[in-house]
């Protein structure tokens, strides 16, 4: 049927025509039971235009994404493709059609290599060698330098995400859509891509590119396309908008101001660490190395990084999931806490909030009051002679909810039914409950919505004024600007001096993220001070 | 010299099954599936090989039911653990009770009956040469055949696209599936290869190592097939080590045990074992990098439409 509508029409409308848009929806819909992921939503995409989609989590932007690729079938609605209704039987007939796709993290395979990983993605006609041999020149001609040979799991982030775009340009496509692909590289590296970008558009070839960071919008797109609750809110030139003004149409209203708090003191050191220095727990984990740093009371320390950069080791270190040989190398509130577990470190005030919500912070399937006693059964008074106090677990429950606004259907949900944010609000705010004397978190607002988030933020800011020391892992670097005092870069297991705020340029910072040392200047500077 | 032949010859009969059975367990783990069934397969393999040859009087047509037996297992095996994701480990365990049960039923009949086991190649002039002449050139079909299948196993896996398509199957489904490669349809393919080659093997006890069927007669070759694939972690070459190597403890063992040496007999008895874990393991301490497993084994998947 399709082919046969193809071959009727004599004039298709191509790359060049401009009459009609190169990609088009039409009233696009996804049902998935009652719950509508797309309501009926419009859009056209032109040749040699980047196309911004922008929206909070949940907003429906993968949805629309996957059903452009052919990943899912819409439940209604028409997608055209140079004027031409098509039904997409899958990502092979997609990438056929000439529509490329660059995943943000879920499309690689690490134990084959990058050769392998590439051909992967291609129709298979070619020879692997003839395919070897173009991998190169097209990472060459667009400067993305790979090594077919080695295999994924030894590359950093950026190299990974040069084989998703490699494999995406080498089946020239008219159409790339991707997926915020800037969320794991440094401000260097994303400079980078839009380079890439620049030239693709260029070449006539039109980019529609998923992405939360507003800034990196207004730059790069000449159209954008907002989406909140399943639903189109508007297309705009992101040039003639502000980022508060984009933020408020993906919102659908006004975001609280993170406001920091005047006159915070800085008191005695509550958390120091000493020369830590860990091996991998597993096969392809990174080494910690040298990590030293102390951190006092009414202070916030941010840790910048790519991720997998050892922040994960360094939070299994700092929370007792792993324990130091050597007990002085985790000092917590005066005490050397390096050998000790993890209920130990709560006791002397600690609180840890970890990356992953669902299954690390929370146990998925049990309740909020549960999960609450998960980390407070030590040092919360919930539990007396051996036997759990449900009223207090429940109380704990009430509190959180009303303090930090948790939304949620009834009054004790299981975990899992929250929605990210609301789930990240109930973690952070359960902890914080405690009074710790210092908290860990880790990747406090990711994938948070812009709401939630700056609730959490305030929260964090909060507790530091209250004069507990807060030290927050983030890959968010407008994050980190907004509320720690001073910050410091992970990069392959070893953590950089900390820098003050007023210091923290994103240039600087970019730099430390991608292994380059400040040291020079910095030493230039103390000999001339 | 004529029981250097014997040992050898003896040690080839031993290790084919379980080198058939455990290429089929491997090309099914590598896309992803982990099968416990293997030995529920082999068993019903064994039967329905029997009662194949039997019927016919035929050899090949015995090995054929054999196949299409272990296939047909591992069908059930699919539907419950790929169509309906039903845990894996579970599924394949029950798989094993049934096929015990199975083979008993259909072998009932065929208990006491013989057959002419396979015919060994018989070529004039090599086949006589002294000590390699009957291990090379007087072998059953099925030894032959073993040899041939492990080694096409690795040139699928190693030198196809197909094989690298099951391969990321096995390494990580999601990324497969937003490739558009048809997951589920590839790794039910590969559990019934899985089948075919437990069958066969299976089939091979009562047609080529022993003329008569006697039910439960696999006793346990099923699990350390299984257990083969795990220690020469995934790889089709040290398989190949693993099983003969398992093969050759177990006949050397009982012919020292014959010979009067001075270990108790229980202890003997373990030595195969013993022996393969011990020589895999340091085979895959000598590793290179990068993980050994397929990541997504035994993992459920179900896509999103």
């Amino acid at each position: 049927m399709q082919a046969h509508q193809r071959m009727l029409d004599p004039t298709p409308n191509g790359l060049h025509s401009g009459e009609s848009p190169l990609l088009q929806t039409l009233g696009l819909t996804k049902r998935y039971g009652d719950f509508l992921a797309n309501d009926s939503i419009d859009i056209d995409i032109w040749p040699k235009e980047i196309h911004a989609l922008l929206g909070e989590n949940g907003a429906g932007k993968s949805t629309l994404v996957k059903a452009i690729y052919g990943l899912i079938q819409p439940s209604a609605g028409e997608i055209r493709w140079q004027g031409e209704r098509i039904a997409l039987s899958g990502p092979s007939e997609a990438r056929t059609r000439g529509i490329g796709m660059v995943f943000q993290h879920f499309s690689l395979f690490d134990n084959l290599t990058v050769a392998e990983n590439v051909a992967l993605g291609l129709d298979g006609k070619e020879s692997f060698k003839d395919m070897s041999a173009r991998l190169e020149q097209v990472s060459k001609t667009y400067g993305l330098p790979l090594d077919p040979r080695r295999e994924v799991w030894q590359l950093s982030v950026g190299e990974r995400q040069r084989i998703e775009i490699v494999r995406a340009l080498m089946q020239d496509p008219k159409f790339l859509i991707l997926d915020e692909p800037t969320a794991v590289l440094t401000p260097q590296e994303a400079d980078q891509l839009f380079i890439v970008l620049e030239r693709l558009k260029a070449e006539g070839r039109a980019i529609l590119y998923i992405s939360h960071k507003l800034e990196e919008v207004k730059r790069l797109c000449d159209t954008a396309t907002i989406l909140r609750g399943g639903k189109k809110v508007d297309t705009c030139n992101p040039r003639l908008e502000t980022a508060p003004s984009l933020a408020r149409m993906m919102v659908g209203g006004e975001i609280k101001e993170v406001k920091a708090p005047a006159g915070r003191q800085t008191t005695v050191p509550r958390l120091v660490v000493n020369d830590l220095s860990l091996a991998p727990s597993e096969a392809h984990g990174v080494r910690l190395e040298h990590i030293s740093f102390e951190l006092k009371g009414g202070e916030i320390l941010g840790i910048a990084g790519v991720a997998g950069n050892g922040q994960d080791e360094l939070f299994a270190a700092l929370s007792g999931e792993r324990l130091s040989r050597d007990p002085g190398t985790v000092v917590i509130e005066g005490i050397a806490a390096g050998h000790l577990s993890i209920t130990q470190r709560r006791k002397l005030g600690a609180a840890f909030v970890p990356e992953e919500r669902l299954g690390h912070g929370t146990a998925p399937r049990m309740k909020l009051s549960e999960n609450a006693l998960l980390t407070g059964h030590a040092a919360s008074g919930m539990v007396h002679h051996g036997f759990i106090d449900t009223a207090a677990t429940l109380k704990t429950v009430d509190r959180a909810t009303e303090t930090f606004d948790v939304r949620k259907a009834k009054r004790d949900p299981e975990a899992a039914s929250l929605s990210g944010g609301n789930l990240q609000k109930f973690i952070v705010g359960r902890e914080i409950l405690r009074n710790p004397a210092v908290l860990v978190v880790s990747q406090p607002t990711w994938g948070v919505d812009a709401g939630a988030a700056a609730v959490i933020r305030q929260a964090l800011l909060d507790l530091a004024t209250a004069g507990a020391a807060v030290l927050v892992t983030s890959q968010d670097l407008d994050e980190l600007a907004e509320i720690a005092d001073r910050i410091a870069v992970m990069f392959h297991g070893r953590l950089s001096a900390p820098l003050a705020r007023s210091e923290a340029t994103r240039e600087k910072l970019g730099l430390l993220m991608g292994g380059s040392s400040l040291e020079p200047k910095e030493a230039a500077h103390a000999v001339g001070a | 010299m004529e029981l250097i032949e014997a040992i050898i010859l003896a040690v080839l009969a031993a290790s084919t099954p379980l080198l058939i059975a455990a290429t089929g367990e491997l090309v099914t783990e590598r896309s992803g599936v982990l099968n416990l069934g293997v030995e529920g397969m082999m068993i019903v393999g064994a039967a329905c090989g029997f009662a194949g040859a039997w019927l016919t009087g035929s050899i090949f047509i015995g090995a054929l039911f054999g196949i299409v037996a272990g296939m047909l297992m591992s069908l059930v095996f699919a539907l419950m653990a790929l169509g309906l994701a039903v845990n894996q480990v579970a599924t394949g365990l029950a798989l094993t009770i049934l096929g015990i049960g199975l083979s008993g039923l259909i072998g009932a009949g065929f208990v006491g009956e013989r057959i002419t086991p396979a015919a060994h190649l018989y070529v004039p002039g090599l086949t006589d040469i002294p000590l390699i002449g009957r291990v090379l050139f007087g072998e059953d079909g099925f030894v032959y055949f073993s040899v041939a299948l492990i080694v096409g196993v690795w040139w699928f896996l190693y030198r196809t696209r197909a094989g690298l398509i099951l391969r990321a199957c096995g390494d990580n489904h999601v990324s497969a599936h937003a490739l558009g490669y048809p997951v589920l349809r590839i790794r039910t393919f590969a559990v019934m290869f899985g089948g075919a080659c437990a069958g066969l093997a299976g089939a091979y006890l009562p047609l080529a190592y022993t003329p008569f069927f006697i039910p439960g007669m696999t006793a346990g070759r099923g699990w350390i097939a299984l257990a083969l694939v795990v220690f020469a972690s995934w790889r089709p070459g040290r398989l190949v080590v693993g099983a003969y190597l398992f093969g050759a403890v177990t006949i050397l063992q009982l012919h020292a045990q014959g010979w009067g040496v001075g270990i108790p007999s229980q202890f003997m008895s373990a030595l195969p074992y013993l022996a393969t874990v011990i020589v895999l393991v340091l085979l895959s301490r000598a590793r290179t990098g990068g993980s050994t497993a397929p990541a997504a084994l035994g993992t459920v998947f179900v896509p999103d439409r």
